[in-house]
């Protein structure tokens, strides 16, 4: 794999040290940055330099991190709060499961730094239960700090005091929203309210509370050490730093990558990603999970970073990366993303409850070959309404990976539609199963394993497949020797 | 039934009475019995001083909080997209067909619920699933298989 694209800023110590020894983490200059901003640096100063590093929020939003912390501290309040957003929940995404379990220490030595900044003595993480290996590391990483010192009461005889408590998801994707993920906190159903006021004036229990995603902070006591200048000298003009990328789907290397903003997809793609799996072709790479878009072959040579990518028609997110080739139908893969987002919807706002839910049918006949061309547009009506109307991001977002793909595969849906074939041959209702006359030896193997009995034929004779009982299941195709049965 | 209330003050008397107590309070009953029973809701509701309707908006409004009885053992496979292209389907078959059971349904000696879940962020390593707390990837047929007999063996 090539390794020289990368640079390790956020996943520095992941795989490197171990994650259940505070020491470790010490001797890769571990705690140096709260050390350094406790004793030599005033809060200002501290946010001054997150400000000029350019860093931007890496759960997708990409709000300046360093404005925010200010903003927080300059609400006034007798108690404020610094969260940390662990609920990481885009299909595609696992990096900050992977910071919190090969580094948690990043983490929490940054919220203290958020702390320090803020004027806040409490931190939470707000975990999500689908991940309790990170759970596990993170209770120890926190007893470990505390034993240290590094966490409690006048850390550093600084007179500092900080401290971070756990609270932990339940299976609901919308708590990754802010608003949603504070009300779940207090105990509420989490459901997302209309911003402003925003968390940083008004959040956790009325109090002002600073939000940020797990990879945003491990950035931040890197920044502290080496400077504001060092960041923002990598990656692009307005955005700084590296993006940890999770690469999955038809690729040959998956896992998770860092690289600086304003790499190439192609870089990603073929470099470090080493191309296509079993040698298929490039069809479509799915950036942003369920609020993303498809970027195609043309997008290959766009570098990535945040304002390039929402030109695009997609957005980074929190940097999940799917990769599609030829076998995946686009309608289908939409379709997908609506099937999970009619699931996490919280149902508060109409738009985005029954919007979405007719969206996934009207896709789902699309699949099944009985639309229209009416449908089609009704699609994209129905698309635009539900972003303009929701109340929070994954309602405004949601239509996105219909919209990317009838943007870049408009042809894949007429295909369906006018002439009901599904090009990738991915969906059933379209397939057909046939025997290629001139390979069949009559050997009975399908006819035998064919569940419904929809295969007729003599033995040593063509076989044939009656289309009206065929339940396209397959079994013949797989059974069968000479490759005498083809998907149409 | 004794055993619930007790359950639920001990679990108030440690994050307190507060509302934002509830959850925490929501997920040890559930990690004690598995699920969160009438009985308990209504107890929770007294203990904190709130409407059991209260309570129970916010309980069903989370997946992991379930408000029907389970298995000792959840098995929550990953539904999302890069474990369906890597045969999530066949994964949830071949569990269907060991335990006799279909998907959503719980074993006859309530020992496993069989569910699907939204991303687990292993997509990486997909198929895979989350038994409890325990997470396996990368499954295929035979590994799965492999899995739940220890299982059931124990």
């Amino acid at each position: 794999m090539t390794k020289h694209k990368q640079i390790r800023i956020a996943l520095r110590n992941c795989g490197v040290i171990d994650p259940q020894a505070i020491g470790e983490y010490i001797a890769r200059d571990g705690y140096q940055a709260l050390a350094t901003c406790l004793t030599k640096m005033t809060p200002e100063e501290v946010i001054d330099q997150i400000k000029k590093s350019g860093l931007r929020g890496r759960g997708g939003g990409g709000f300046p991190t360093g404005l925010k912390f200010e903003i927080t501290r300059k609400s006034v309040s007798d108690q404020k709060y610094v969260v940390c957003n662990a609920d990481e929940g885009d299909p595609g995404a696992f990096m900050d499961r992977s910071i919190l379990e090969g580094d948690p220490h990043s983490v929490i030595e940054a919220m203290a730094i958020c702390g320090y900044c803020i004027g806040a003595d409490k931190g939470l993480v707000y975990i999500r239960a689908e991940y309790p290996l990170a759970i596990e590391r993170l209770k120890i990483a926190l007893e470990q700090a505390r034993e240290m010192g590094l966490l409690g009461k006048n850390i550093f005889n600084t007179g500092f005091s900080f401290d971070i408590e756990l609270r932990y998801g339940a299976g609901a994707f919308v708590c990754g929203e802010e608003t949603a993920l504070i009300h779940s906190m207090e105990g509420l159903r989490g459901e997302p309210t209309f911003k402003p006021p925003f968390p940083s004036v008004s959040g956790y229990l009325g109090k002002p509370t600073n939000v940020n995603n797990v990879e945003t902070f491990a950035n931040i006591p890197v920044i502290i050490n080496k400077g504001a200048g060092w960041f923002s000298a990598i990656g692009t003009e307005k955005s700084k730093g590296t993006k940890v990328f999770a690469l999955a789907g038809k690729i040959n290397n998956v896992g998770l990558i860092e690289v600086p903003m304003g790499t190439t997809l192609r870089e990603v793609i073929y470099e470090i990603g080493g191309g296509i799996r079993n040698g298929k072709k490039f069809k479509a790479v799915q950036t942003g999970g369920p609020s993303g878009g498809c970027l195609t072959e043309k997008h290959l040579d766009t570098p990535i970073d945040y304002d390039n990518l929402i030109a695009a028609g997609s957005m980074m997110g929190s940097g999940g990366m799917i990769v599609m080739d030829e076998d995946n139908c686009m309608v289908a893969v939409a379709k997908f993303y609506l099937d999970f987002t009619v699931d996490e919807s919280c149902g508060k706002c109409a738009p985005c409850r029954i919007g979405n839910k007719r969206l996934y049918e009207l896709l789902d006949k699309i699949t099944q070959g009985k639309a229209t061309m009416e449908d089609i547009s009704n699609l994209k009506n129905l698309c635009t309404v539900i972003r303009d109307a929701s109340l929070c991001g994954l309602g405004q977002t949601s239509s996105n990976p219909v919209l990317s793909t009838l943007d870049n595969f408009y042809d894949e849906y007429i295909g369906h539609v006018v002439d009901h074939k599904c090009a990738a041959g991915q969906c059933k209702a379209l397939m057909k199963y046939v025997v290629i006359d001139e390979n069949c030896v009559g050997c009975t193997a399908c006819a035998r394993n064919c569940p419904v009995n929809a295969i007729s034929g003599e033995k040593k004779q063509v076989h044939f497949i009656h289309q009206d009982i065929c339940i396209k299941c397959g079994a013949c195709y797989d059974r069968c020797k000479f490759n005498a049965i083809e998907i149409q | 039934m004794t055993e619930t209330i007790a359950l639920i003050k001990s679990l108030a008397d440690r994050y307190g009475r507060t509302r934002d107590a509830l959850m925490p309070i929501l997920q040890g009953v559930v990690e004690e019995e598995r699920y969160l029973s009438d009985v308990a809701m209504t107890e929770i509701a007294r203990e904190l001083d709130i409407a059991a309707a209260e309570v129970y908006g916010t309980a069903t409004f989370y997946s992991f909080l379930d408000t029907v009885p389970r298995g000792k053992y959840v098995i929550r496979v990953c539904k999302t997209i890069t474990c369906d292209m890597h045969g999530k389907k066949r994964v949830i078959e071949k569990i269907e067909d060991l335990l006799k059971i279909k998907l959503g349904e719980t074993t006859q000696d309530k020992k496993f619920t069989l569910l699907t879940t939204n991303c687990l962020g292993w997509c990486h390593k997909g198929p895979v699933m989350l038994i409890n707390n325990t997470p396996y990837p990368d499954l295929n047929e035979d590994k799965v298989t492999e899995i739940i007999m220890e299982y059931i063996r124990k």
